[in-house]
């Protein structure tokens, strides 16, 4: 008895000492790296620093409060805004749709999986360029429109600098107006119309991933539950409504995370693909936090930025953390 | 159960962070050598170069310059240092692809905090290089070089100013670039018997003839930002002449005041002449709407020229852009000398030869600009850059400001953003208070 219970303490300790061992350079790797050069951008963010050459007195949340301030950066905010929702929403729903369809176990399933799973293999720079071409306005899907004889759908894409907004005097910016939330009608609350066309590319890219999500999700749901509810008259529709959905909640939940956090951060895609478009129509913070401080030399201003985009990510995956900690906890 | 895949899990991210830290300790290796090698080789001394032939050891010169005319250009004085300096130096191009160096700026900018400057590196004269590096204290002076090679007298005073900071000049101007050149289809104009304009009002008369008959008057691509910014400046140019335009960059002319209104009235009335997908296209396909007569007129620096040969358009014509007739808007590709660069001497050898008739005499037939000396032999040139030439001599020099010559990094970034939505939203009024609000950002206005 004794001998065994210290074999199995040494093989416990042995084992702890060796994940201490290999955990502790990526330990510290990580302390410098991620976290040092956090807390380092931070420090820049709230210093004077906006030449080359380093100047690191303090002058509190000055480049914050510039920063809210800045037509453009309000621009980004809504444009970040609008991307997410969309972005999100369209992978969402595409994702689920397709996998749904995929569920039913038609014929050639694994190649259509990997006929949209494809994309996903493809970085966003090249993804920018390939859809640069195909939605120019003198090119690509235009003209496949033309030679269609589809000329309504013909538009101008990420070239368009159209804004939808509530205008103030319209009969519901008036209503806006007398309920004291005049400030909506504004076109900093609206929607740019080019942002649709890094959406479509976006879209493409990254739906076929959460498709792979669902699928698994669904093949995890027991077939059991759904034969009960078709025993009791349910329509297929009713099932994924009231079954599928439900029970699928976390992978909607993981998927939301992992493209939030994507399109929050935004940079590569913009970049090859519009750049700030018109009238900023598809500018996004990290673009901005790119050109002020490497062209503008700004680097106190593209440090707030960052810090500012950090905050905005923390607050879609922290929360998210806690919660898949405690579930693993819990297993 | 979960216990073991995860310690193995844990085991590969450990090796990859060891890999990362050697892999960066390995750089900051390296970074760290240079600055000793700089140390001791200034310690040598920067005396007088001596002997060219006692040169010797590397010498990096940083460009953006990567293709076509512009890489040919730079080997061609890479070709003329053995003879002029010294054939024991080994030369280092090193460049960075993209145009105008936005990116080459950025790797420049890690490298020089990062106190691994190169030997010298290509800067547009001005403010690009004045407030970026020298007022911050990382260029050294070359009114010694100045002095001994004469160019006091070669360059022209206009440049001269340009290049120079509180009396010294910090960087050697190997070319000459135009930003206000009006480019037109000659053959669209006979068709149409239209003049070309040397005045806005004369513009506004040929626009709305040729907009009459289906052709777009002026051509505009400006994906990158600085097209558009580069048109306000010549509009800014022709309204308000070189002096009051100068001012503007000084906080003599009021940004708020009654000519500049009135010039960004103008930029808003050319504006509604271009093509409506201008910020889809480049500069160069901008031209190709010209090229092939769909448009009739673009506003574009001489390094279109270049382009027109390339694409052998001979119905080209050129004329200074609405208003700009004796002035001459100018940009130029310059280089320096930074504090603790390696191997001074060489640097030294490469400025006298980038600054040499010689050597702007091998460079600026390729790349399709002209020399910032005023003495070089006009043969060697087509007759657009002679007529640019004759111009230079003779013209009004003012900064560009798209290209780094007017304003600071940082206030250039400003203008450029304010630019950016006044194209769509068109409010005159904002822009010109915004443009205002970034003078005095730049504490350059009260």
């Amino acid at each position: 008895m004794r001998t065994r219970g210290r074999r199995l303490l040494r093989t416990v300790f042995s084992e702890q000492a060796a994940a201490i061992a290999l955990i502790v350079p990526s330990l510290f790797a990580v302390a410098i790296f991620v976290y040092g050069f956090i807390g380092w951008s931070a420090l820049v963010s709230v210093s004077e620093w906006d030449t080359v050459r380093p100047d690191y007195t303090y002058v509190g949340l000055r480049n914050f409060r510039d920063l809210f301030d800045n037509f453009r950066f309000q621009i980004d905010i809504r444009n970040t805004v609008v991307f997410t929702v969309f972005f999100v929403g369209a992978c969402l729903v595409i994702g689920f749709v397709v996998a749904s369809i995929l569920d039913r176990h038609i014929m050639g399933e694994g190649l259509f999986r990997s006929i949209y799973l494809f994309p996903m293999a493809v970085s966003f720079i090249v993804t920018g360029v390939v859809w640069r071409w195909l939605l120019a306005p003198r090119a690509g899907v235009n003209i496949l429109f033309d030679k269609a004889g589809a000329d309504a759908l013909e538009n101008g894409w990420y070239t368009n600098p159209d804004v939808v907004y509530v205008h103030a005097s319209s009969p519901l910016g008036e209503a806006l107006q007398a309920v004291g939330l005049g400030f909506l009608a504004d076109a900093n609350f609206g929607i740019p119309l080019a942002m649709f066309s890094v959406v479509i590319a976006a879209t493409w890219q990254m739906s076929g991933f959460v498709m792979v999500m669902y699928l698994a999700g669904l093949r995890a749901i027991p077939e059991e539950i759904k034969e009960a509810a078709r025993v009791d008259g349910a329509s297929e529709l009713q099932i994924q409504r009231h079954i599928s959905l439900p029970l699928l909640r976390p992978v909607t939940l993981s998927a939301m995370i992992i493209l939030g956090h994507q399109s929050l951060k935004i940079f590569d895609l913009v970049v090859s693909m519009t750049r700030r478009g018109p009238g900023f129509a598809t500018d996004v913070p990290a673009l901005y936090m790119f050109e002020t401080t490497f062209q503008g030399n700004r680097f106190s201003h593209g440090a707030a930025i960052s810090i500012v985009m950090l905050l905005a990510v923390s607050v879609l995956v922290v929360p998210y953390l806690f919660w898949s900690l405690r579930k693993e906890a819990r297993l | 159960m979960l216990r073991k895949p995860r310690i193995w899990l844990l085991a590969v991210i450990g090796v990859i962070a060891i890999g990362g830290v050697g892999v960066a300790c390995g750089e900051d290796g390296e970074g760290d050598e240079t600055p000793t090698a700089a140390a001791t080789s200034a310690a040598t001394g920067t005396a007088p170069a001596g002997t060219p032939s006692a040169l010797s050891g590397e010498l990096e010169v940083f460009s953006w310059w990567t293709t076509g005319g512009e890489a040919a250009g730079l080997e061609a004085l890479f070709d003329l240092y053995p003879d002029q300096c010294s054939p024991d130096v080994e030369i280092t191009n090193a460049t960075v692809a993209g145009g105008g160096g936005a990116q080459a700026r950025q790797v420049l900018t890690t490298r020089m905090l990062g106190n691994d400057p190169p030997g010298s590196f290509q800067v547009h004269m001005g403010k690009e290089l004045t407030d970026t590096w020298v007022t911050t204290d990382y260029m050294e002076p070359l009114d010694a070089l100045f002095a001994e090679e004469g160019w006091e007298d070669v360059f022209p005073q206009g440049v001269l100013d340009i290049v120079s900071y509180e009396g010294k000049p910090y960087s050697v101007p190997v070319n000459i670039h135009r930003a206000n050149v009006l480019w037109y289809n000659k053959k669209v104009f006979a068709d149409n018997n239209l003049e070309p304009p040397a005045t806005f009002e004369e513009f506004f008369t040929v626009a709305e003839a040729l907009k009459a008959n289906g052709i777009t008057p002026l051509a505009l691509g400006d994906v990158e930002a600085f097209a558009s910014v580069q048109l306000m400046e010549t509009t800014l140019i022709g309204v308000l002449g070189a002096d009051a335009y100068n001012g503007l960059w000084t906080g003599e002319t009021d940004w708020s005041g009654a000519e500049v209104t009135s010039a960004l009235d103008t930029f808003k009335r050319l504006l509604g002449y271009v093509n409506s997908d201008h910020s889809s296209l480049t500069w160069d396909q901008a031209n190709d709407l010209v090229i092939s007569g769909d448009a009739a007129m673009t506003v574009m620096g001489d390094w279109l020229h270049a382009d027109n040969k390339a694409k052998d358009f001979a119905d080209s014509g050129w004329m200074p852009s609405p208003g700009t007739a004796g002035i001459y808007d100018a940009l130029s590709d310059t280089f320096g000398l930074p504090k603790n660069a390696p191997n001074p001497d060489a640097v030294n050898c490469w400025l006298k030869l980038v600054g040499s008739k010689a050597g702007q005499e091998a460079f600026n037939p390729l790349k399709g600009s002209i020399c910032a000396r005023t003495d070089c032999d006009a043969a060697l040139f087509d007759e657009y850059l002679n007529s640019a030439t004759d111009d230079w001599k003779q013209d009004a020099i003012v900064p560009s400001l798209a290209h780094g010559a007017a304003a600071a990094p940082g206030w250039a970034t400003e203008i450029s953003d304010a630019v950016t939505v006044f194209l769509v939203d068109q409010s005159v009024g904002t822009l010109q208070s915004r443009l205002s609000d970034a003078c005095q950002g730049a504490d350059v206005c009260q």
